[in-house]
């Protein structure tokens, strides 16, 4: 069964269209890379698919349901992780796993099992206690995938996870991604870095709302001709209309 | 309902870690208790008297003697003239102007009638009506003391006497009048603008969209912020009363409980009145200036300054839509003439209704899908 199917999804505000008619399938347990110069509608398609905007038409399933129907049983079955950190930073790491862990049904014994093991996995043990606000943005960030995939969800979806954190620490999230996919967990990830996006294994780009291309990486720089993935990103993306916003 | 456990621990470990806002909770009622009435204060000391006593004679000198003595009026200086003492006036130094007529004392002896001239600078309008009021007041005692000490007819004098009682609060002590109301300020505040700001804080943070991407049910998410500011306000109340008893030797002369009883309605529409704004708001300066806008029309609107009954028919219809004005009214009720619960049932029935209309609003304007 696919883990989003996605068919024409339109968002427009007022005569702008952030999103036009885009359509494409995700595999389960796929990871799929999501890109598109600044304003080109990815996280306007991304909380559509989360149930946060609601789309001008089109029709679509997340966790095979319905993004207009069922949006309490989507989220039920999604992990989110925006581009704003958004843990809770005056809680500690175990806090906000009791809480989102709480929050989408857990038990609590569940919750302090599977809480120790990400500790013991992420080697935080030192950490556990300290506030989130205390923590380097590199650690802070694994831990917020972490929280995002803590209660096991069908899906995650990744809003430019790594911004701003070194090589290595970026290194070692794609080595949590890949783990989560190896759980059978899809990971939906939008991201602004190309060799990033060399480990997906399918990705997508957009332009001006419009998904222009999409393909596993090898067969994208076959297509174009193209050495590398950024080759591929700067030929679709020169073409763009739409500036920054 | 297992959620709203989760988010409950959630709310109380960030209200407990939060020292600046424990502190808020902890010092607002007293500092406010501790200032406020005596600011709010509607008795006028310390009116400024400047005196031209044309006359210089014993008479006189017993009038301005009785108007400094009684503890409303200082006297800023003696002037020669009229045009002199305006000077006083215009430089702000004086507030009142008594001119005494040359021959005060042998008119009122041989003729048994005299005139006075007051001129009140009228700028801070309540300080010149009472200032006048009360000179006034002084000069009839005045008048009343020499007719008996010179054993006049009464014939002359008018034989009746006005005797006012005030019921209930028989000194016209304004603190009694005050306190309770501020204890309305108070847990306005609490229930008002820190739910609002709460909420927009986690707007701002980006945490609001954590929570809307799972599946807190809506009234599940608004009760586990309504909740603690509840529990917040009744401590508040609690040290407020105490406080009011320690600082005031106050004490309501009706049943406690029914201040806490109406309180928690209160609270209601109050904190559905700050979700609204935050519903509204994407940042905390937005929330805050929205709070302070409506604050401050519902407090001047409130009668807890001003009687609403000398408000215009337009400003008396407002204060219907206007929850404070309920419960300063109960809690006054309550403190000084000792109401009981049926006394103050429309009151409450206001109060719920607010509190009805305030948080259907609170849910229907909270959108966890945009």
């Amino acid at each position: 069964m696919e883990a989003i199917i996605i068919k024409d999804l339109t968002k427009k505000f007022g005569s702008f269209t952030a999103v036009d008619h885009i359509s494409f399938e995700v595999g389960q347990g796929e990871i799929f890379g999501f890109l598109g110069a600044n304003g080109a509608g990815k996280t306007t398609a991304m909380r559509m698919l989360c149930g946060l905007l609601e789309p001008t038409s089109g029709q679509g399933t997340v966790a095979g349901y319905d993004i207009y129907k069922q949006r309490d049983l989507v989220k039920q079955n999604i992990g989110y992780m925006s581009q704003k950190f958004s843990l809770y930073e005056d809680l500690t790491i175990k806090e906000n796993m009791r809480l989102f862990g709480g929050i989408y049904g857990m038990s609590d014994k569940e919750i302090k099992m599977k809480g120790e093991q990400v500790i013991q996995d992420l080697s935080l043990q030192n950490e556990q206690n300290a506030l989130v606000e205390s923590l380097p943005l590199g650690i802070k960030q694994k831990v917020s995938f972490a929280v995002s995939t803590f209660h096991t969800p069908k899906i995650v979806f990744l809003d430019e996870p790594t911004g701003g954190v070194d090589p290595i620490a970026r290194r070692i999230f794609w080595e949590m991604i890949y783990e989560a996919a190896d759980r059978g967990i899809t990971a939906f990830v939008t991201t602004h870095y190309m060799d990033e996006a060399e480990y997906c294994n399918r990705i997508s780009i957009m332009v001006d709302g419009k998904i222009e291309a999409l393909d596993t990486p090898s067969n994208l720089r076959k297509q174009f001709g193209a050495d590398n993935l950024e080759e591929v990103f700067y030929t679709l993306a020169r073409k763009a209309k739409r500036g920054d916003d | 309902m297992r959620t709203l456990k989760f988010l409950l621990q959630k709310e109380f470990l960030q209200i407990f870690r939060d020292k600046t806002m424990l502190r808020i909770i902890l010092m607002m009622p007293l500092i406010q208790l501790l200032i406020f009435p005596w600011a709010a204060t509607f008795e006028q000391r310390n009116i400024s008297l400047s005196v031209i006593d044309n006359d210089k004679s014993t008479l006189s000198k017993q009038l301005i003697e009785k108007a400094i003595s009684s503890g409303y009026f200082k006297l800023t200086d003696y002037s020669d003239s009229y045009e002199e003492a305006m000077i006083s006036i215009e430089q702000n130094t004086a507030d009142l102007i008594l001119e005494i007529p040359r021959n005060f004392e042998n008119d009122l002896i041989k003729e048994q009638s005299s005139g006075l001239m007051l001129s009140v600078n009228a700028i801070n309008g309540q300080k010149a009506s009472l200032g006048s009021n009360y000179i006034s007041q002084i000069i009839t005692d005045f008048n009343r003391d020499i007719i008996s000490s010179t054993g006049q007819s009464s014939s002359l004098t008018n034989n009746i006497e006005v005797s006012t009682y005030f019921r209930y609060n028989p000194e016209m002590n304004y603190r009694i009048f005050m306190v309770p109301a501020i204890l309305v300020l108070l847990i306005t505040i609490i229930g008002g603008m820190l739910s609002a700001l709460n909420i927009v804080r986690e707007k701002e943070k980006g945490t609001m969209e954590q929570i809307n991407v799972t599946p807190i049910g809506k009234a599940t998410f608004i009760l586990s912020k309504l909740i603690p500011f509840w529990i917040i306000g009744y401590v508040m109340l609690t040290i407020g009363l105490i406080a009011s008893w320690l600082m005031y030797g106050l004490i309501p002369a009706g049943n406690i409980l029914i201040i806490y009883f109406f309180s928690f309605f209160y609270l209601l529409a109050f904190s559905g009145i700050g979700l609204i704004i935050s519903n509204y708001s994407e940042t905390q300066q937005q929330a805050m200036l929205i709070a302070f806008f409506f604050m401050l029309i519902f407090v001047l609107l409130s009668g807890m300054l001003t009687p609403i009954s000398s408000m215009p028919q337009w400003a008396q219809m407002l204060t219907l839509i206007n929850p404070i004005r309920y419960f300063i009214e109960v809690i006054r009720l309550i403190f000084i003439k000792g109401s009981g619960l049926f006394d103050i049932l429309p009151q409450l029935f206001a109060t719920i209704g607010f509190a009805i209309v305030c948080n259907i609003w609170a849910i229907l304007s909270y959108k966890k899908t945009n």
